[in-house]
């Protein structure tokens, strides 16, 4: 009895936490609510099968509790019923693995008309390098990482020279413009992840990896990485502010170009060897 | 129920009466032994029984008190990284200390203890008493494989005392970051973590191909791979994938080895390093994500598939019912097992190889969910009309199902490809996989250790002790892992040393984790109970009659409870059916033994198997 009354207990329990804690996901700020819509769809059938199950132990439990003058049924198999449960099993399995593959299928597909940003992870912390007015970032390579050139940018690659660096924890993003992160970093893995954006990829140092979105909404973001990546893992935060276009244009005026760093750092280097002269 | 069922039946009564009717020996017929009676080593002096043993049996209970031992260090562990998580204003653990500590506290979990207790505890102590041998294959060879564990351990546990202390990389040991700097333990501690797995896959190796012979070669007279327990079936399907599955281990543990020491590039590319460049060039570190996983992956099932079968059959003997769908249960394990090789990189939804294997990855996962339900549904309609003895086994099987039923649902989000990418690497995972295969298959462990306690010492554990620890583990587990799904959800990432207070984190997230902590500490405690009762039990413990749950397996038939070395006296056990004859029409008792020859329970309308 109590045995029964507790797994009952427990089943409408859980069902009550589910809809009255208050830990629930944030805010989505990005056009991956379907993947939320994703998950709803999988509670509501997982929910159903978890509550009709443990309901049926506790029955069980309850009604067929030792007694010594009766005995149980024999009766090895019942080869309809097992193949009824194993049909309705596929096909609810296939109802949440569809609309998934749905939505994965947009999430790798990159649209046409998204903008570059690439974000860079070192250990601990991020730099971002947006493609300047050639749309075009330019290419890379971690032998040419040095003070000069932090971001490791391939000097006799034209198309690297408007590169816009920033050099800050901090990078905007345009409301409502899909945008495709990519992914690099020096060291070890990271992960590029904004709770509200909901996506989320590892970074691999040898290759680039991506993935997009389209923020859907103004605000102030943290960053953090997700995959674990040394002792200072859990400091590794940085911030994406979401921006109507204006802002974005006047945060976008504020970086500087590959180009003009470079001018910067031998003005810096000129200045130097003068102050050596002397 | 159904018309072909009745027709089943009429068949069986027929049969039935025939024998009846004509009642000649005949009808206790088994085929003659193919293999001779096996010939055993009988030890001569204190060492060779009780050290360097060879007896199966004592070989099982050598690996379950020293995986024990070992888990118990990984319980302490989790205690530790608890109290960081709920108070990190004390500034209890340094947080190089507490990746170590997780990292510690994985491996252990699931290698030394979960691997360790089902195949090398259980497998030792149940393949030859339930098939009937009187040892394993090759008793020396299984001697060594426990020997090569105990290194094994021995060498983790030395990590503890290196320079740098033990790696703190994760449980998955991902490169680059497990063998660079800035990573705890990168040059002493991985080194002996990935040698420590080496001597554990090698003499996991050795016990494997045991457990392996043992069923195809050794089985009694009579005893067909459709008369097996389920939980031999378990054991040996866990195996095979075991054989499969380690040598990637293996591998990706002496590449990484040489990585490490000779400055091979197998999994490094070129990279940064606190500033430094390395030397490395080339390498792939998603190379090693698929070895890894490709062990990883069939693990999970190395540690459920033993803990189905010994709860299927555990469900079956304390409802005295028949395990509905035996033959459908075994299919679904075999299958199981076949498909746990093509679903690994379900684990690598997010971590930068080619998304387009998401699809297959996703479908392959799902449909693995199928054979899983038809197992649920089994057991379930095991307990329906059955005859239910709440005993601590049965409660800890009944504790099983609610659990496993849980974690197993969660899964369907994680291998939803979609659904992962934003749970994956948050608290989500981490209650998903601790309730699937932590939890549930550890409450499977306490019940198999309740219900075969007698078997191994000849007395009971205490029924009070028991329900207490059995209330205080199942209850406070759930309250463990159940809301911590839904940090997953806020968002909160998993091994953070620290969340601060995030601006997407609530404070009743931080409160969440302090109700959590308090939680592990008490069911914690709760395992002291179970060890004293354990021990306690030994000497203190009722005296156990034979059989003493009625169950038909063999493991209970032999002529001394406990088995003597050599298990079965002069004459190797005959067997007429399968374990699950239970509340026969027509029978006399409730119970039909394996062994039990038909002309002995004539009337009883038993179905062939």
């Amino acid at each position: 009895m109590i045995v029964a009354l507790s797994i009952f207990l427990i089943t409408i329990g859980s069902v009550a936490f589910h809809f009255w804690s208050p830990w629930w996901w944030t805010e989505v700020a990005s056009n991956w609510g379907n993947m939320d819509d994703t998950i709803l769809l999988t509670f509501w059938i997982t929910g159903a099968v978890f509550i009709a199950i443990c309901f049926f132990v506790a029955y069980c439990v309850w009604k067929y509790s030792y007694k010594k003058d009766r005995r149980a049924e024999y009766k090895p198999e019942d080869k309809k019923l097992e193949s009824r449960l194993t049909w309705a099993t596929a096909i609810g399995v296939a109802a949440l693995l569809a609309p998934g593959l749905v939505v994965w299928n947009q999430y790798v597909t990159v649209p046409k008309d998204a903008y570059k940003v690439e974000v860079f992870a070192y250990q601990w912390g991020w730099k971002y390098r947006l493609p300047g007015e050639d749309n075009i970032l330019g290419k890379t390579d971690i032998k040419y990482i040095n003070d000069e050139n932090p971001f490791g940018l391939i000097l006799e690659d034209p198309n690297g020279k408007d590169d816009l660096l920033v050099d800050a924890q901090e990078l905007h993003v345009l409301k409502d413009r899909p945008v495709k992160f990519e992914l690099r970093t020096i060291d070890v893995l990271h992960n590029f992840y904004v709770p509200q954006f909901r996506g989320k990829m590892d970074m691999v140092p040898g290759i680039v990896t991506y993935y997009w979105l389209t923020p859907t909404r103004v605000g102030d973001f943290e960053v953090l990485c997700a995959e674990y990546c040394g002792t200072g893992h859990y400091a590794m935060r940085g911030r994406v502010i979401v921006d109507e276009e204006k802002e974005y244009k006047k945060w976008e005026a504020k970086q500087i170009t590959f180009e003009k760093m470079l001018a910067k750092n031998r003005k810096n280097d000129n200045l130097q060897l003068v102050k050596k002269d002397k | 129920m159904s018309d072909e069922y009745e027709h089943k039946l009429e068949a069986k009564s027929d049969y039935a009466g025939d024998a009846s009717s004509v009642s000649t020996p005949d009808i206790d017929a088994v085929p003659d032994a193919e293999l001779p009676d096996q010939e055993l080593y009988h030890s001569h002096s204190w060492w060779t029984t009780y050290v360097f043993s060879q007896d199966a049996k004592y070989i099982g209970i050598q690996y379950a008190l020293t995986a024990i031992g070992t888990g118990l260090l990984g319980l302490v562990l989790s205690w530790l990284m608890r109290i960081q998580l709920a108070w990190p204003g004390l500034g209890w653990l340094e947080p190089s200390s507490y990746y170590q500590f997780v990292t510690m506290h994985g491996m252990i979990m699931v290698v030394y203890l979960l691997t360790a207790l089902f195949l090398g505890g259980f497998g030792n102590l149940l393949i030859p008493l339930m098939c009937g041998a009187r040892d394993m294959a090759f008793p020396y060879v299984n001697m060594l494989s426990y020997w090569a564990f105990v290194v094994a351990v021995v060498v983790l546990l030395a990590s503890f005392f290196v320079p740098g202390g033990p790696t703190g990389a994760g449980w998955t040991l991902y490169p680059p970051q497990a063998i660079t700097a800035g990573t705890p333990g990168y040059n002493g501690g991985i080194i002996l973590m990935l040698i420590s797995l080496i001597l554990f896959v090698a003499g996991f190796t050795m016990g494997g191909l045991n457990y392996i012979i043992t069923v195809l070669q050794l089985r009694a007279r009579g005893m067909t791979l459709m008369r097996l327990p389920l939980t031999i079936w378990g054991i040996f399907t866990a195996t095979v994938l075991a054989m499969f599955a380690f040598p990637a281990l293996l591998v990706g543990c002496l590449m990484m080895t040489l990585d490490s020491l000779l400055g091979t590039s197998f999994f490094m590319p070129a990279m940064v390093s606190l500033g430094e460049t390395l030397t490395h060039e080339g390498g792939s570190p998603i190379l090693f994500q698929h070895l890894f996983w490709f062990f990883g992956h069939p693990e999970v099932y190395i540690v459920a598939l033993p803990a189905f079968g010994i709860v299927s059959d555990l469900l079956s003997v304390h409802s005295r019912k028949t395990i509905f769908g035996y033959r459908m249960m075994v299919w679904a394990i075999v299958g199981i097992g076949a498909l746990s090789f093509f679903v690994w990189a379900h684990h690598m939804y997010v971590s930068g190889m080619n998304p387009w294997f998401g699809f297959f990855f996703a479908t392959t996962t799902l449909i693995i969910a199928v054979p899983t339900a038809i197992k649920v549904y089994n057991w379930i309609l095991t307990l329906w009309r059955g005859n239910i003895v709440l005993s601590l086994p049965m409660l800890f099987s009944l504790g099983f199902i609610v659990t496993f039923l849980n974690g197993g649902l969660t899964g369907l989000f994680l291998g939803n490809v979609t659904v992962d990418v934003p749970l994956s690497d948050t608290y989500f995972v981490v209650a998903h996989f601790h309730m699937v295969m932590g939890i549930a298959p550890i409450l499977v462990v306490f019940g198999a250790i309740y219900h075969w306690y007698p078997l191994v010492t000849g007395r009971m554990m205490n029924e009070t002790l028991g329900k207490i620890h059995f209330w205080i583990t199942f209850i406070g587990s759930y309250a463990i892992y159940f809301p911590m799904h839904y940090q997953g959800f806020v968002g909160v990432p998993r091994r953070y040393y620290e969340i601060y207070d995030s601006p997407y984190i609530d404070v009743s997230t931080l409160l969440l984790n302090k109700f959590i902590t308090i939680a592990v500490l008490i069911v914690g405690a709760a395992q002291l109970l179970f060890l004293y009762n354990l021990f306690a039990s030994a000497r203190l413990g009722k005296k156990a009659e034979k059989n003493p749950w009625k169950a038909n397996s063999l493991e209970w038939q032999t002529p001394q409870m406990p088995p003597e070395h050599g298990n079965w006296g002069k004459e190797p056990p005959k067997v007429y059916r399968w374990p699950y004859d239970f509340s026969v029409p027509g029978a006399k008792e409730d119970y039909i033994p394996q062994n039990q020859p038909p002309s002995e329970i004539i009337g009883a309308k038993v179905e062939k198997t």
